[in-house]
């Protein structure tokens, strides 16, 4: 698996995104420019600049039409993906930690720090696509970080736009209604698996197939899926480092973590000791298969193919990479799987 | 101390039991009455004429034997002036009056008069009070004694094949459980056999050879069955389907003297002298025996089996000089009573299954037998297929400046390979011709394939027309070292319309060592080995391996060559999985112990065995599974092999047991947690995902130019 390096951001890698047919790859990095790619190739299609500080977070309708940035620099920010034209900016109270189109790109939700004074919220707008230049100012939505809870780090929409499901620092994860935001349910899925004390939540992604399960990674080591109608946590998946992200690959029943040792210690550890590998492991089995190594700083991002043919990671050393499975990753199956499917096909094939 | 006087008054003679020695030092009654028989049924006649009527008696007695002189010959006794009507007379020998009973019992003296002749002994043994019981009781037909299930090691559930070790003085008889040790299903016992130890052709039987004779175990735990007594017995064999065994021992059978050892003795007297004995593997008696012909006794090394049976059991067939006698089953009588005159016979061979011969209704296929005759004076050297039991000769080919023929039959018996061996003009260099006889088709055409070189080993591929053969070239250079033997695959091609027919060499291997051929059961695989005091070697070979590009070619492909130094024997399982090789303490004391590999090659297990003897699989009945049955596992080879692949794993240790079946468990909750949103439709879906043409570049060269 020899991987395409992107060498785009001067800076930390924050988000990485593909669009939904997968042949565009959208990064955002802790300088204030963001770059649109060509999946296939890693060339650069161009760059998203207006931002006068990080951008934490990018999302893109599934149109490939907008996307849309959240920074610190107190904006969430609407961009016309062909021209790379900034169509709207939203001003926010404190830094735009995570933005998420929902499912039918109507609406769009913005995570606002709690810093500088400002409680923290997430704030969702809705999309004018009549035109684009004239969006309303105010959010159709704000949910407030309730009294009981810790600030939100991120949030993301499950099926069909039903609910916003936040992460907290404390490792909980919150579900609120998406039309009326108001509050569901919370689960505890960080912080109970060993004696770490820093439990924030870094990344939460949704399955591919159907949006009704999640996977969230957490400063506490571990990585959870998490079911969104039941809000069970369904499986665990302990690593040996903080995690800054993970992925459900589709196709495959796997999933991919990233992480590695704190970014202030990484100046202290060698590249080995530093964790700074992508993790596979199984979805369903929690054992782990594999790791791809290559970053020489922790992972901060990473992001599937939709197609199940790839995976890109950002790294803290500034660097993406875009990598297209081997065949082993094909064929690689547990037992108890290749068993099973082929059981499966045999009473297809008698049926 | 008392005297022996004292001590006999002292003890009550009654007390003491003397049945033992009086049983010890019984005199028997009849002895010395041997010689006489007494005649009853003679007239009565008055005393003047007994001297005529003794004439008589005498005459007619004497036609068994030699009648004794005067009164001590026939006592003819008078009373009130008449002849009894009955007479004792005395042979010279006891065979001569047991003669006279068995020849004259019963025969009219006159037409009025019927003698009837029996021993004196006889008469006292059954007429004697009591002797004989007056009521009639049924004879007790001994209760039938279970070995078990015969072929329960069929029905292994992970349908492991087992397999006899025979190593210093002890047999073992182990299921083969691949990488794994091999497990035994009874216990290795010393000195099971004085010899070797075989299987029958399908597997039920296992025997032992010992110094009295032979035994047959089989069943669950391997139980003894029967007992075939044979003293002295070398060499055994087997009809193809598992009914007679032929065994034979280099002294000639000798009849016990006393009556106690005569009692479980299995040959009659007309055997006394026979060496060859073929049994009734069912009832375990001796159906027929034979003498070694003249041409075989004093042989070194004994050509067998000397018997060979049609594919069905139905003949058995042994040569004689200038002959073969054939015999029809079960009577073993000489079919037609004669034998088949073949002048100058040098060997023959069965069709190893009913042959369709062109024309022929008879279900199953005909009997044919092939055999070759040498070159004389005034005749060419011939090859012949002879159907039986018409003795038609069905095809002859004449073929000159032969050294040796070699008849290899292929196990449907559709074609028959016949190696001849010719030399030059000059006698001094050797090659070989093939001929094929293609036994199904009209008037058995013969095809031919000239070698310039001499074959050395020929095999076919069971159930197809592929064939291998080990070739080397005759040039009078026969320094061993130098590796020159080619081993070449050959395929018959179906003859187009008016052109030849094609043997097509499929792959040729040049200048090696490789001496001896086995062929998978199932055949595709094979493997070419090198027996040799020096060096072992072994050839796996894939003889329709895909062709990637174009999975409808297949090739013959090398998978893999491994090395073995003192192998002595290779064998292969019966279901063709697996492939052991041997060496062993009967040929050399180098390396004993065996190999066992899987088809492709790899090494499963490597066993180091002192005194390793020999390795023995148990052979398999031919399926029960039809063609389509066949097809249907073929096509599900995936689904089984998985589970295979899956229990194999399982088998390892039982950490991993417990892993799978705890992935089982997690991939069974995890189906079921998602089956809840099977008919889950997303309204996202109603955007059309858009098809991206990508453009890849790929660079094919790189080039770098210095220009100057």
């Amino acid at each position: 698996m020899r991987p395409i390096k992107l060498m785009g951001h001067e800076r930390s890698l924050t988000q990485v995104k593909f669009n939904r047919e997968g042949d565009i790859l959208f990064s955002v990095a802790k300088d204030s420019s963001a770059s649109i790619w060509y999946s296939s190739n890693g060339e650069r299609l161009g760059t998203l600049e207006g931002h006068k500080g990080t951008i934490w977070s990018i999302d893109v309708d599934s149109k490939t039409s907008l996307c849309a940035t959240g920074s610190a620099d107190l904006s969430t920010r609407l961009w016309n993906v062909e021209t790379g034209e900034c169509v709207y900016s939203w001003e926010a109270a404190s830094p735009v930690r995570r933005v998420a189109f929902s499912p039918d790109n109507l609406r769009l939700l913005a995570v606002n720090d709690k810093v500088m004074g400002s409680k923290g919220a997430i704030s969702v707008y809705r999309i004018n696509y009549d035109n684009v230049y004239e969006q309303s100012n105010e959010p159709i939505l704000v949910i407030e970080t309730r009294e009981d809870a810790t600030k939100v780090t991120v949030a993301g929409w499950s099926a069909e736009g039903k609910y916003i499901i936040a992460g907290h620092e404390d490792g909980y994860v919150s579900k609120y209604d998406g039309e009326t935001g108001a509050f569901i349910e919370t689960v505890r899925a960080h912080g109970i698996h060993n004696e770490e004390k820093v439990v924030s939540i870094t990344d939460i992604q949704f399955a591919d197939e159907d949006r009704l399960y999640f996977i969230t990674a957490s400063k506490d080591k571990n990585a959870t899926l998490v079911d969104v109608d039941t809000f069970k946590v369904l499986k665990v998946y302990p690593a040996d480092a903080p995690m800054n992200t993970a992925a459900i690959t589709p196709k495959k029943n796997f999933v991919i973590l990233g992480g590695g040792q704190e970014a202030r210690n990484v100046t202290t550890t060698s590249e080995s000791q530093g964790k700074f590998e992508a993790r596979f492991y199984h979805k369903i089995f929690m054992d782990e298969i594999g790791r791809v190594k290559g970053h020489f700083g922790p992972l901060n991002t990473v992001a599937v193919h939709p197609d199940g043919t790839g995976y890109v990671s950002g790294g803290e050393d500034g660097f993406i990479r875009v990598h297209y499975y081997d065949k082993s990753y094909y064929d690689f199956e547990f037992d108890a799987e290749r068993t099973d499917r082929v059981m499966s096909q045999a009473q297809k094939a008698n049926a | 101390m008392p005297s022996l006087k004292e001590l006999e008054s002292q003890i009550n003679l009654d007390d003491i039991d003397f049945s033992d020695l009086e049983a010890k030092y019984a005199v028997s009654a009849d002895l010395g009455s041997e010689n006489y028989v007494v005649v009853d049924g003679a007239p009565k006649a008055p005393a003047s004429k007994a001297p005529l009527l003794e004439k008589v008696l005498r005459k007619f007695l004497s036609k068994a034997g030699e009648v004794l002189e005067g009164e001590a010959g026939i006592y003819l006794p008078v009373e009130d002036n008449m002849t009894k009507g009955f007479l004792f007379a005395q042979y010279k020998t006891a065979e001569m009056a047991s003669a006279a009973v068995s020849q004259l019992n019963g025969k009219p003296l006159d037409a009025k008069h019927r003698l009837y002749v029996n021993k004196i002994s006889d008469i006292e043994k059954y007429c004697s009070e009591g002797s004989v019981p007056l009521s009639f009781v049924e004879p007790e037909i001994p209760p039938m004694e279970s070995h078990g299930y015969l072929k329960s090691w069929l029905m292994d559930e992970s349908g492991r094949d087992q397999v006899a070790l025979h190593f210093s003085e002890s047999v073992g008889v182990y299921w083969s459980n691949k990488k794994n040790e091999p497990k035994a299903v009874f216990e290795p016992r010393k000195g099971f056999t004085s010899k070797y130890a075989k299987f029958s052709p399908k597997g039920t039987y296992m025997f032992s050879i010992h110094p009295q004779g032979i035994q047959s175990w089989g069943g669950e735990n391997f139980e003894r069955i029967n007992k075939f007594v044979h003293p002295q017995v070398r060499l055994i064999d087997f009809s193809p389907n598992e009914k007679y065994m032929v065994t034979l021992a280099p002294t000639p059978i000798e009849r016990p003297t006393t009556a106690e050892e005569l009692k479980d003795f299995p040959f009659g007297p007309e055997s006394e002298g026979h060496k060859l004995v073929i049994w009734d593997l069912l009832t375990g008696e001796p159906v027929r025996t034979f003498a070694l012909p003249p041409h075989l006794e004093g042989l070194k090394e004994m050509p067998w089996p000397l018997v060979k049976w049609s594919f069905d059991d139905k003949y058995c067939c042994r040569q004689g000089p200038d002959a073969l006698a054939i015999y029809e089953t079960p009577s073993f009588q000489l079919l037609e009573k004669k034998l088949v005159k073949i002048e100058g016979i040098v060997d023959f061979e069965w069709a190893p299954a009913g042959v369709k011969l062109s024309g022929s209704r008879v279900e199953g296929g005909e009997h044919v037998l092939s055999y070759w005759t040498p070159e004389t004076t005034n005749q060419t050297a011939r090859v012949a297929l002879m159907q039986i039991p018409s003795r038609k000769v069905i095809r002859t080919i004449n073929v000159f400046q032969v050294s040796d023929v070699k008849m290899h039959w292929q196990d449907q018996a559709d074609m028959l390979c016949v190696k001849v061996d010719r030399h030059t003009k000059s006698g001094k260099t050797f090659f070989s011709n093939l001929e094929f006889f293609r036994t199904t088709e009209r008037d058995v055409p013969v095809e031919k394939l000239e070698l310039k070189e001499v074959c050395i080993n020929f095999a076919w591929e069971p159930k197809s027309e592929k064939f291998i053969i080990i070739s080397r070239l005759d040039d009078g250079n026969n320094n061993p070292a130098i590796p020159r033997n080619n081993i070449s695959f050959y395929v018959r091609e179906a003859p187009t319309k008016g052109k030849a027919v094609k043997f097509k060499v499929l792959s040729n291997v040049e200048n090696k060592h490789t001496n001896t051929i086995y062929w998978s059961p199932f055949g595709r695989y094979a493997v070419t080995a090198t027996i040799a005091k020096s060096s072992g070697e072994l050839d796996f070979y894939d003889t329709q391996f895909e062709n990637e590009k174009n999975p409808k070619l297949s090739e013959v492909k090398l998978l893999k060559n491994e090395k073995f130094g003192g192998m002595t024997n290779i064998s292969w399982d019966p279901s063709g999985r697996f492939l052991a090789a041997w060496s062993t303490s009967w040929v050399h004391s180098i390396e004993n112990g065996y190999k066992l590999y899987d088809f492709t090659g790899n090494l499963l297990l490597d066993e180091t065995v002192e005194q390793f003897k020999d390795l023995i699989w148990r052979p398999r009945p031919a399926t029960l599974l039809t063609s389509a049955d066949i097809k249907s596992v073929k096509k599900r080879i995936r689904e089984y092999s998985a589970q295979f692949d899956e229990i194999d794993a399982m088998e390892a240790d039982a950490a991993t047991r417990d892993a799978i079946l705890l992935r089982h468990k997690l991939l069974e909750e995890w189906k079921e947690y998602r089956s809840k949103y099977a008919t889950h439709e997303s309204k996202e879906q109603d955007v059309e995902a858009e098809i991206v043409e990508e453009i890849k570049e790929e660079i094919i060269e790189e080039k770098e130019e210095i220009v100057e």
